[in-house]
């Protein structure tokens, strides 16, 4: 049952030996063990063990791994390698700009739906580099998110946006403030007044 | 643990099984004092109230290290760095760096100086459960405390080393100088760098005034988010064991009535034949495999030929308010103030306004569904688990065991949001039983069919709410009589092992109608609220998800009140601005009615015709503790019956505010998650089982459809810290109900707002 199928995994080339229906996640977790892509549903419905297939997003726990072989599998881990061959950099930035982004928008809550977020936004930017309101939620609809961080993962990708246009330095920290303690009165601390 | 490296695939049992951030120089086990102390002293308030849910004995012993004892808290390291012991685990909302804000505070340490480690019944502390939205209102005062004692101590050896009086010295990133004298000075990594403090503690030392705070209200970033964000963080989704076997559980897809449960009726095990290393593993009517192999764990349990006994007991999801209502109930005044029948008859009750109204089960639908590992042997037991509440799972799993609860080391891995007591004890009791069974380590899985289909539901409601003001618009009289079941007390894996008859909670907080949330916010002279509890081992297995009920008492309550003041032709902010019960409501009140720039006009349903009707609503709410406020903006498509949420401003007061960021994110957080709860989420079932097991058949709100959002953190440094994770999602499901009576002039008397339901209540005008 068993065969031997060779993949091309955030630049390095493997052979696996495996039952050819195996779905590519549990290659990539269990075999590889790779913590980027990670089992969800099984169903092709949330988007958590989304990798990008020859740059293309697809959904590992549907696709065979058979379908993998020969291609070229980039995870979450492997996106910044991914970023700089795609913008030829002489260097591997530790961070794609979309992880970078949204580190400073501290967009995640218990993070495990932004395997998925990073992988599809960071496919979105590489087809359409200023992607607007309506274009990022149409992308990203087919990604869940159960603790409601939609709103600042838009703002995350616009600033990945910015970012890869030179429009906003790398460095650039949100939220750098310090102690606004008013003693003895109440102070409105309104995030999206901005 | 680095496992970033596709290469490093080996991996020592000892990267899991210990402690996974020693203290340096430290062992833990010996560092501590034997646990099973009776909880006295500094922190039994907290903690007693923590165990709110546990109801346990008088003379209750609670396990674990000695909360008496500085080292149980803290360890001073030889680098002049420390690591706090919490008690609380980390589920996404930062309650860990804010926890290590406020020790570091306390012991004039810098944030870089401190760190933790993970929850584990080895070595942390027993705070309770993370319940209730307690880490920061429960875990701050204790770990506060515990860091003010060891500054106490650390200053008098400081004192005698310098040879100057306390009184003389102050501390900079843990560095002790004399006042006046700065070339004379001392760390607390030089005073007592990996040595024990052996300090009883007194709860009298004294506490940094809050006038002197740098890092608490401060705003420094989560300290999880860049591994999150990498792919480096190891969820336990992600853990393996050495020599384990991958296991899944075999059940009928959708749970039955909780008092029936499911009974095997047949099992095959020659077709899985086909997968030559699987194995069945069963007791009682529990079922699962294993294999070696991943794929072939999810195959056999797909394949396995099994037949289920499961009685069409159930009164089905369409028929379960009027099966409920019709019930026989435990009936129960929760809380009788005045005389509410003298108040409605007398003529001053000018205006009543009065409705019937429905909230549906819900799921929590944690995004990875949960497991948990075990490497169960013949005298001892690992437990790897996502629970919130690892002392009390290490409870229930040492009994299934047939272990005592010493004999079991529990861990905390972090999961996928849990939004309260998800299926997280039945993983790891099932990762227990198919560990035990197949004599090796097992990590088990929960597939989604299992995540949807057989978790603890927040329960359905029936909620009857009747209100009334005197011409001037002052309320006079409030009484609500709210029918529901209490929560599952046996979990279902014990239940269909062991044959442990189902059994519910007893009646406690958070089961019943909520006086904070039904009415609490107005003042009120005459109030009479009524719990109603019907028999749950009819219905589905219940228990708590974030903010529990209180989604369907604001539905309820809420649009009582935005009615009546449509009956006084008052503006809906001005309204509950008349009646507010203090300024701390009022506060929230305000912030979000100035955040979304409310003033008062007519109802958007007399002023336009448009197939897109927009309205708006105001509405307040909160759990247990805290304040919290709403404003929704939303569109109603009256030919397709499609509700959009367009805006939605979201205020909490909690005290003061440890990390104001955080709480913005939470605010943001739960304004979409109640979107999502008001307009799509519903658990379905037929007579014999459920039938929402996906994200198709329970769906929730998605990246398109989501809102903007406007998250207000009313600061109060001179408050105590409460709760902040659930108490904006009552006031936002009222203030999302309140706008669609706005846009339409159409009272919905059940959630969630369903094309289907919002059809049938516009054709029913």
């Amino acid at each position: 049952m068993a065969t031997r199928v060779k993949l091309r995994v955030n630049g390095v080339t493997r052979e696996v030996e495996s039952a050819p229906n195996t779905p590519l996640l549990y290659v990539l977790t269990d075999e590889m063990h790779l913590q980027g892509p990670r089992f969800g549903c099984g169903l092709a419905q949330c988007g958590s063990c989304s990798v990008l297939l020859d740059g293309s997003e697809i959904r590992s726990c549907v696709t065979p791994v058979s379908a993998a072989d020969g291609k070229s599998v980039t995870t979450l881990e492997g996106l910044p390698k991914w970023y700089a061959e795609q913008k030829k950099l002489a260097h591997v930035p530790e961070l794609h700009p979309i992880q970078q982004a949204v580190i400073d928008e501290q967009a995640v809550q218990c993070g495990y739906c932004y395997n998925g977020m990073m992988i599809k936004a960071a496919e979105l930017l590489s087809k359409n580099p200023r992607p607007d309101d309506r274009q990022i939620r149409a992308a990203m609809n087919g990604h869940l998110c159960r603790c409601g961080s939609y709103p600042r993962m838009l703002r995350a990708i616009h600033r990945a946006s910015e970012m890869m246009r030179g429009a906003r330095s790398e460095s650039e920290t949100a939220d750098a403030g310090g102690a606004e303690l008013a003693a003895n009165r109440a102070t409105y601390d309104a995030e999206a007044a901005r | 643990m680095s496992r970033r490296n596709p290469e490093a695939m080996e991996r020592s049992a000892e990267s899991f099984t210990r402690a996974p951030k020693r203290p340096r120089g430290i062992d833990r086990r010996d560092f501590l004092k034997a646990g099973g102390a009776l909880i006295i002293g500094f922190s039994s308030a907290g903690l007693m109230a923590g165990k709110l849910l546990a109801q346990g004995p008088p003379g209750f012993r609670m396990p674990g290290p000695d909360p008496r004892q500085i080292d149980t808290w803290l360890a001073i390291h030889s680098d002049n760095t420390a690591t706090v012991y919490i008690g609380y685990v980390e589920l996404g909302q930062g309650s860990t760096t804010s926890l290590l804000q406020v020790s570091a505070e306390e012991l004039d340490f810098d944030l870089t100086q401190v760190s933790t480690v993970r929850v584990d019944t080895k070595i942390s502390p027993n705070q309770g459960g993370t319940y209730s939205s307690s880490a920061i209102a429960r875990g701050s005062p204790a770990i506060r405390q515990a860091a003010a004692e060891a500054r106490q101590v650390l200053l008098q050896m400081a004192s005698r080393r310098l040879g100057a009086p306390v009184d003389q010295l102050t501390v900079a990133k843990g560095v002790v100088s004399v006042m006046g004298t700065p070339g004379k000075s001392v760390t607390y990594g030089e005073l007592i760098g990996d040595k024990r403090f052996d300090v009883t503690i007194t709860g009298k030392a004294p506490l940094k005034p809050i006038a002197e705070y740098k890092l608490v209200g401060s705003r420094p970033p989560r300290n999880d988010i860049p591994a999150k964000v990498r792919g480096t963080y190891t969820y336990l989704q992600h853990l393996r064991l050495p020599g384990m076997l991958h296991g899944r559980i075999v059940r009928p897809r959708g749970q039955g009535a909780y008092g029936t449960g499911a009974k095997v009726k047949s099992l095959d095990e020659t077709s899985i034949a086909h997968i030559p290393d699987a194995r069945v593993l069963r007791k009682g009517d529990f079922v699962g495999v294993v294999a070696p192999r991943e794929w072939d764990a999810v195959r056999a349990a797909r394949d396995l030929k099994i037949e289920w006994d499961m009685p069409a007991t159930l009164p089905g999801s369409d028929d379960v308010y009027a099966a409920m209502r019709a019930d026989k109930t435990v009936d129960h005044i929760v809380l009788q103030r005045g005389d509410v029948d003298s108040a409605f008859a007398a003529s001053s009750a000018a205006h009543t306004a009065s409705g019937t109204y429905h909230g549906p089960y819900q799921a929590h639908a944690c995004f990875g569904p949960n497991g948990a590992l075990a490497d169960v042997r013949a005298d001892s037991a690992l437990l790897i688990c996502s629970s919130q509440d690892v002392y009390t799972t290490r409870g229930t799993v040492a009994r299934l065991l047939g272990m005592k609860p010493e004999q079991v080391r529990a861990q905390y891995y972090e999961g996928s949001g849990t939004y309260g007591h998800s299926c997280y004890d039945d993983a790891a009791q099932a990762a227990a039983i198919l560990s035990q069974l197949a004599g090796k380590p097992v990590r088990l899985q929960f597939m989604r069919w299992d995540e949807h289909g057989w978790d603890p539901y927040g329960p359905a409601h029936v909620g009857e709410v009747r209100i009334a003001a005197d011409a001037n618009g002052k309320i006079v009289a409030y009484q609500y009589d709210g029918w529901h079941h209490n929560w599952a007390a046996v979990e279902s894996t014990e239940q269909l092992a062991l044959g442990t008859p189902a059994a519910e909670w007893r009646l406690g907080m958070a089961q019943q109608v909520n006086p904070a949330q039904c009415g609490g916010m107005y003042n009120i002279p005459n109030i009479k609220l009524v719990n109603h509890q019907v028999d749950g081992l009819k219905y589905l297995k219940a228990a708590w998800l974030r903010s529990p009920l209180d989604l369907s008492f604001s539905f309820a309550s809420e649009q009582t009140i935005d009615a009546l003041a449509r009956m006084l032709g008052m503006d809906a902010y001005a309204f509950r601005r008349m009646n507010i019960a203090n300024e701390r409501w009022q506060g929230v009140l305000d912030a979000v009615a100035d955040a979304a720039k409310w003033e008062p006009r007519p109802p958007a349903s007399r002023l336009s015709n448009a197939k897109v009707a927009s309205g708006r609503g105001i509405a307040l709410g909160t759990h247990l503790t805290s304040f919290g406020g709403a404003v929704a903006e939303i569109e109603v498509n009256k030919e397709t019956g499609h509700v959009r949420v367009r805006r939605l401003y979201g205020a909490i007061d909690a005290g003061l505010a440890v990390n104001p960021a955080f709480i913005e994110n939470q605010i943001s957080g739960q304004l979409v998650q109640a979107t999502s709860r008001m307009l799509l989420e519903e658990v379905t079932f037929n007579k014999t089982n459920v039938t929402s097991l996906d994200w198709n058949s329970y769906p929730i709100l998605r990246f398109g459809e989501c809102p903007e959002v406007t998250p207000i953190v009313v600061q109060r440094i001179d408050q105590r810290s409460t709760g902040a994770g659930e108490e904006v999602m009552a006031a936002a499901a009222g203030a999302i109900a309140c706008a669609f009576f706005d846009a339409t002039g159409v009272r919905m008397t059940e959630f969630p707002l369903t094309p289907k339901r919002v059809l049938a209540a516009l054709r029913q005008s």
